[in-house]
């Protein structure tokens, strides 16, 4: 479905991805774990055709998008729910799930809204509220809802579970799932590698804008580089 | 009394004038950061528009359109030709190439136009009206009625129209705003059509009360400036305020003190604010993401 090839980005005159390679398969969760500054965020950017790349290839169901501009992107099916949630403050929750419906042209965006509602229930109780002043949970809820409502096929999630609560952590990892067998594609970006690593089927590691190490889930979880670095084992 | 009352409506209208002008400041720096320092050419461009297409024979309403068709136009061309080329430049460079493109509209208008003042007829002729001893004219009543009417009309737009929310939800984090794909460059183009369109019809209105030339826009953009940064920038609430505040202290100033003192009015509001008040009235202190 989504398809890297040897990415480098640069911030300036600084690269932070020295070529990056990854795949993602239909219907897969892939997760790319790596400590900070490892560059995710700049590749999930990069992706998604906010951050320009200087080098390499992106396609995406066999087609080149390295060109498309963003909103080209969204309308392709590539949704990205962005680090630190990065929600409409002064928008209601309803205005941000709507506003995350704008490239599509199809109608019906009741049922969407109340498919939303039916993942994340809270949601409903807080309708009308700014997005401002939702606690960091309910935002992420509202960032992932506002991602789905484009109706994606792949969806890029970068630390979802980032400042979350325990029992938040694992709604959202089930909602993941879900999401799967609905027969969503994802690209997982978490520091919490133990969470990423029980629900993805394949990982990559990055390190300093480098993979440095790919496989299935399983493997990389038994690796014992992986389980000192960011396992803590 | 009566004095007061007069100085009060005609501080009213041209800060309504001033209002429209700070709320084209307003939609294009929410909408990409930038403070046009070309809306005083608007509105320049609306007035002498209608002056010159109304002196070809063409009737008053259908000449005003044509002016407010143009000036969006150019609005328009200018955020395309000018400001999108530069595109990621730092804003102090944006907003030189605004400076420069109002240096070169003010230009252009010299040659196409001319270098003399000229008024438009009013639309509901010149008798002033008595009211409480103060002499108010027609036309002021126009622009007063004219400013509510597209104050009401652009929050309608903003809070009722998903469009609206588009352009509050590039203002407010354009990252996410591209992530679900709003094209904001597209935004941004809306913001400075609808920026010239209002500064067109601000330049019409006004134009019956206060003439118009080449070089009018200077000061209003100057004024309108002050009105939006009294307001709080980016505050479209603040913008109208602002607009109609200054517009009343430099009438008591023009009364009170010497019309002398009027435009430097603005200036002394600006300073005021810069030192007391950066955020404005209305404003919220920018808060810098990391
Ligand atoms: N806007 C920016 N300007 C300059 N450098 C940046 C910018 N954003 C990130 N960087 C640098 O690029 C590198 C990669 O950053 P990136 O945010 O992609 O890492 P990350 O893996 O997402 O980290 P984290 O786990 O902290 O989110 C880092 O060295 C960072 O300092
Ligand atoms: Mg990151």
């Amino acid at each position: 479905m989504l398809s890297i090839e040897n990415v480098k980005s640069a911030y300036g005159r600084i690269e932070v991805l020295h070529g990056v390679t990854l795949y993602v398969g239909v219907g897969e969760i892939v997760t790319l774990i790596g400590a900070n500054g490892a560059g995710k965020t700049t590749l999930m950017r990069a992706i998604s055709g906010v951050q320009p790349i200087t080098d390499g290839s992106i396609r995406f169901k066999s087609v080149p998008i390295e060109q498309q501009p963003a909103h080209a992107r969204v309308a392709s099916g590539i949704s990205q729910v962005p680090e630190g949630r990065q929600v409409f403050e002064p928008l209601s929750v309803k205005d941000n799930l709507k506003l995350g419906a704008w490239r599509r042209r199809d109608g019906d965006l009741e049922q969407d809204l109340a498919r939303v509602c039916a993942l994340f229930p809270m949601l409903e109780a807080i309708w009308e509220m700014p997005a401002g002043a939702l606690s960091g949970g309910q935002q992420q809820m509202l960032a992932i809802g506002r991602a789905l409502m484009a109706k994606p096929q792949l969806l890029l999630l970068d630390e979802p579970s980032m400042g979350l609560a325990p029992n938040l952590v694992d709604h959202v990892l089930s909602v993941i799932r879900a999401l799967k067998n609905d027969s969503l594609t994802i690209l997982l970006v978490e520091q919490n590698a133990r969470a990423a690593l029980s629900i993805a089927d394949r990982a990559y590691v990055m390190e300093t804008g480098k993979v440095t190490l790919s496989g299935a889930a399983a493997e990389i979880q038994a690796d014992h580089r992986v389980r000192e670095a960011y396992l803590g084992i | 009394m009566a004095e007061l009352l007069q100085f009060v409506f005609s501080g009213l209208t041209v800060g309504a004038i001033y209002a429209l002008v700070a709320l084209g400041f307003t939609l294009i720096y929410k909408a990409s950061d930038i403070i046009n320092f070309a809306q005083g050419e608007f509105v320049m461009l609306g007035g002498m528009t209608t002056v010159f297409v109304t002196l070809a024979g063409v009737s008053l309403p259908l000449a005003a359109l044509i002016a407010i068709i143009v000036t969006t136009a150019i609005g328009l061309a200018l955020h395309r030709f000018a400001i999108e080329p530069a595109r990621g430049a730092s804003p102090v460079a944006l907003i030189m190439i605004t400076i420069g493109a109002s240096i070169f509209l003010r230009g252009v208008a010299q040659i196409i136009f001319d270098r003399r003042f000229h008024s438009l007829p009013s639309l509901f002729g010149g008798d002033p009206i008595k009211f409480g001893g103060a002499a108010i004219l027609p036309q002021s009543l126009v622009v007063l009625a004219s400013a509510m009417v597209i104050v009401t009309l652009l929050w309608l737009f903003i809070d009722r129209t998903l469009l609206g929310k588009a352009v509050i939800a590039t203002a407010a984090n354009r990252l996410a705003a591209r992530l679900i794909g709003v094209d904001t460059r597209r935004i941004v183009d809306f913001s400075f059509a609808v920026s010239a369109a209002i500064g067109a019809i601000a330049g019409v209105l006004i134009t019956p009360i206060a003439l118009t030339s080449y070089d009018v826009g200077t000061l209003l953009a100057l004024k309108g400036f002050a009105a939006a940064m009294l307001g709080g920038i980016g505050s479209a609430l603040g913008a109208v305020v602002g607009g109609l505040l200054i517009g009343l202290f430099e009438a008591f100033a023009a009364g009170y003190l010497s019309s002398n003192y009027k435009d430097a009015v603005a200036f002394l509001i600006i300073l005021v604010v810069l030192v007391s008040i950066p955020q404005g009235l209305f404003g919220r202190a920018k808060i810098e993401r990391v």
